[in-house]
C-alpha cells in the first residue's frame, strides 16, 4: 500500500498526508484539557473490556458481589466454555461461514469492482446505486421470506442456508470498498499492458490484481468482521446447534449452562471470541482504517 | 476528484472495437455479483410482499389464504407497531446524534499530532472489532444490579442510579442500549469524519490565520462547513444501521420494557408466533421506513450525496 500511495500521481494524497503535520498547531504540547479528553476517550474505549475480562475470571460470591478486581481469579469459566460442545460447534460454524462467504464475495466483487472502477460501461451510475441500495436493506426484509423459502427447499438450519444470504450483504460492501482501491492504481500500468498487446481481462489479471492485493486484504478483513458479527439472519435461519454460529450461541448461552450464575461463563466465551478480532485490529489497524474510509470522503 | 482530472485519458489511439470489447467484458464481470444480489435480495423481497398479502402460518403447514392488505391494516392499527416504530426512531435519533458529536470530537483529536496518537487510534478502534452480541453482554454485565461496575461505582460514590435495575425500566434500559451502540460504532463515524478532515487543505487554514480568525471561529466557519459531506455520509451510514437495530435490544432486554425495535417485532411474529404473513408485512414496513428515511436524507443533503455518486462514476 505504501509504495502505491507514493507512486500515485495525484495531488490529493499529498495533502492528505501533510494534513496531520499542518495541524501541529499546539505542537507536541497539548492543552491539559485536551489530555483530559484523550484519557476520557481511552477509558471509555477500554473500561468495558476490562469489566468483561474481570467478570470472566470470577466465580460464585466474588461474581455476585461485583468486586472491582477478582480477589480469587479462576480460569474455571474458560474450562467450562471449552468443554461445551455447543460452543465448539458454533466456533466451527462461524469459521466456515465467514471464510467461505469472504472468499466467494472477494472473487465476484473484485470482477465487478474492476469493471465499475475502470472499464467503459453503460448505466454505471445506476448499477452502483443499485448495489449500494442493497446495503441499506434491513436484514429482516430478507430474513422473513428466506425463512419460508429455505424451509420449503431444505436449506433452513444449514450452513449453506446462512452463507447465501450473508453473501448478498457481503458483496456490496466488498464491491464498494474494492472499487475505491482499484481507482487508486495508476492507469499508466494498464496502458502499458495494452501496448504490449494484452486484452483488458489479461491486464486486470496479470497487472492490476497483483497490485490490488493490499486492497483485497483490507476488504477481506472488513467483510470477515461483518459476516462474523452478523446476527439477525443467523438467529432467524437456524434452530439447532449444528448450524448456529457464535453470536447466536452466545446469545442463547444462558439457557444451556447448568450454573446458577452463567454470567461468568458467558463472559469467558465472549472474551475467547473477542481475542482473535482484537489481535486482528492491533495488527491490521492501518488496513482497517483505510478500508473503512476508502471512497467515503474524497475531494 | 483530483484523481480524475490528473489521470491521463485513454488517448486517441483507442478504437471503437476495443470500446465494445471493454463494455462486453464489464458486463460479464459485473453479471455474477448482480445475479447473486438479484436472486438473494430482490426475489425474497418480492416474495415477502406476496407473503405479506396472505395469511400464512407455519402451523397451517403451507396453507395460505390471500387477505390483501389485511396484515398491513392490522399492523398499522396495532399499538405494538407504533411503539416499535417510535422506539426505533428514538434509538436512532439519540445514538446517531451522540455518535456524530463524539465522532467529530474524536476525529479532531486523532487529527492532532501528539505523542501517543497511534496508540489512541488503535484503542479507539478496538470496540469496532467486538461483535455486537458481545458488546451487549459487556454492557449488561456493567449495569447488573449490585454486581456491575457502573452500579457498584455509583453506589460507592453515593450517587443515584446505584440501586436501579437498569435493564428493568424503560428509560434506563434505553440509555444502556444507546450507550452500548455509541461505544461500538463511534469509531466508525470518527474515521469517516477524520478522512474528511484530512482532505481540507492547509492553505485554507493559513488564510484564516492570516485573517486573524480565532480557533473557534476557524472551527465554526471553516472546518465544520468543509466537514459537512463527511458528517452527512457518516450520518447516513449510521442511521440506516440504527434503524435496523436488532442484536442490542435482543440480548439486553429481549425487547422487554418497551425497547422492542421494528426488526425485533417482525422477528417475534415470524419466529416466535409463527405468523409468516404478519411477520412479512412488518418486515416490509421496516423496509419502507428505512427507505423513506434515506430518501429524506437525499433530499435534505442532496448536494452531498450527488457529489458522492458523481465521484463514483
Amino acid at each position: 500500500m505504501s509504495t502505491l500511495i507514493a507512486e500515485r500521481p495525484t495531488a490529493a494524497p499529498a495533502t492528505a498526508r501533510k494534513a496531520p503535520k499542518r495541524r501541529l498547531r499546539g505542537e507536541s504540547k497539548l492543552h491539559p484539557l485536551v489530555w483530559v479528553f484523550v484519557v476520557a476517550v481511552m477509558a471509555f474505549s477500554l473500561i468495558p473490556f476490562y469489566w468483561l475480562v474481570n467478570t470472566s475470571l470470577k466465580k460464585g460470591a466474588s461474581l455476585s458481589q461485583g468486586e472491582l478486581f477478582p480477589s480469587q481469579p479462576t480460569l474455571e469459566n474458560y474450562l467450562v466454555v471449552f468443554q461445551n460442545p455447543e460452543f465448539l460447534l458454533a466456533l466451527r460454524n462461524s469459521v466456515i461461514i465467514a471464510v467461505v462467504t469472504t472468499t466467494v464475495a472477494l472473487v465476484f466483487a473484485s470482477f465487478a469492482a474492476y469493471a465499475l472502477a475502470r472499464l467503459k460501461m453503460r448505466r454505471k451510475a445506476m448499477i452502483l446505486t443499485l448495489i449500494l441500495s442493497v446495503t441499506t436493506f434491513p436484514a429482516i426484509a430478507i430474513a422473513a421470506p428466506m425463512f419460508s423459502i429455505w424451509r420449503e427447499i431444505g436449506l433452513y438450519d444449514t450452513l449453506l442456508g446462512l452463507i447465501i444470504p450473508k453473501l448478498t450483504f457481503a458483496l456490496p460492501l466488498a464491491i464498494y470498498t474494492l472499487t475505491s482501491f482499484f481507482k487508486e492504481i495508476p492507469r499508466e500500468l494498464e496502458e502499458s499492458a495494452y501496448m504490449d498487446g494484452a486484452t483488458p481481462f489479461v491486464a486486470f489479471r496479470k497487472v492490476i490484481l497483483p497490485l490490488a492485493v493490499p486492497g483485497l486484504a483490507t476488504t477481506a478483513i472488513l467483510v470477515f468482521i461483518s459476516v462474523w458479527n452478523e446476527f439477525l439472519l443467523a438467529v432467524t435461519l437456524t434452530t439447532s446447534p449444528e448450524a448456529r454460529p457464535v453470536p447466536v450461541a452466545i446469545a442463547f448461552f444462558s439457557g444451556t449452562s447448568e450454573f446458577d450464575q452463567p454470567l461468568g461463563t458467558i463472559s469467558a466465551a465472549s472474551v475467547i471470541i473477542t481475542i482473535p478480532l482484537v489481535i486482528l485490529v492491533l495488527v491490521c489497524q492501518k488496513r482497517i482504517v483505510s478500508g473503512m474510509t476508502a471512497g467515503a470522503v474524497k475531494g | 476528484m483530483a484523481t480524475r482530472t490528473i489521470s491521463p485519458s485513454r488517448g486517441p489511439a483507442k478504437t471503437s472495437g476495443r470500446d465494445r470489447a471493454e463494455r462486453r467484458l464489464a458486463l460479464r464481470m459485473t453479471a455474477p455479483s448482480l445475479v447473486i444480489m438479484a436472486l438473494v435480495a430482490a426475489v425474497p423481497i418480492g416474495y415477502a410482499i406476496w407473503l405479506s398479502l396472505n395469511q400464512y402460518s407455519v402451523r397451517t403447514a403451507g396453507l395460505s389464504r390471500f387477505v390483501g392488505l389485511e396484515n398491513y391494516i392490522n399492523a398499522l392499527a396495532s399499538q405494538e407497531w407504533w411503539a416499535a416504530f417510535g422506539q426505533t426512531l428514538l434509538f436512532a435519533g439519540l445514538s446517531v446524534s451522540l455518535e456524530l458529536i463524539l465522532g467529530t470530537a474524536m476525529a479532531l483529536l486523532l487529527n492532532l499530532a501528539f505523542k501517543g496518537r497511534a496508540v489512541l487510534r488503535t484503542v479507539v478502534l478496538l470496540p469496532y472489532a467486538i461483535i455486537t452480541v458481545v458488546s451487549a453482554i459487556t454492557w449488561q454485565t456493567m449495569f447488573q444490579p449490585n454486581m456491575g461496575l457502573v452500579t457498584n461505582v455509583l453506589s460507592m460514590l453515593g450517587l443515584p442510579g446505584g440501586d436501579v435495575v437498569w435493564l428493568g425500566e424503560h428509560g434506563y434500559a434505553m440509555a444502556v442500549i444507546v450507550m452500548a451502540d455509541v461505544w461500538k460504532t463511534t469509531p466508525f463515524a470518527a474515521l469517516i469524519i477524520l478522512a474528511g478532515l484530512q482532505v481540507i487543505s492547509a492553505e485554507t487554514y493559513e488564510a484564516a490565520e492570516l485573517d486573524g480568525a480565532s480557533k473557534w471561529q476557524t472551527f465554526v466557519n471553516i472546518t465544520l462547513p468543509l466537514l459537512r459531506p463527511a458528517i452527512v455520509l457518516a450520518a447516513i451510514f449510521r442511521t440506516m444501521d440504527a434503524l435496523r437495530v436488532f442484536d442490542l435490544p435482543f440480548v439486553l432486554t429481549r425487547g422487554a420494557n418497551g425497547t422492542e425495535s421494528m426488526s425485533m417485532l417482525a422477528y417475534t411474529q415470524l419466529r416466535e408466533n409463527r405468523l409468516v404473513g404478519e411477520g412479512s408485512a412488518l418486515s416490509i414496513l421496516t423496509f419502507l421506513t428505512v427507505m423513506v428515511v434515506s430518501v429524506i436524507y437525499v433530499r435534505f443533503a442532496g448536494g452531498n450525496i450527488r457529489d458522492v455518486a458523481k465521484e463514483e462514476q
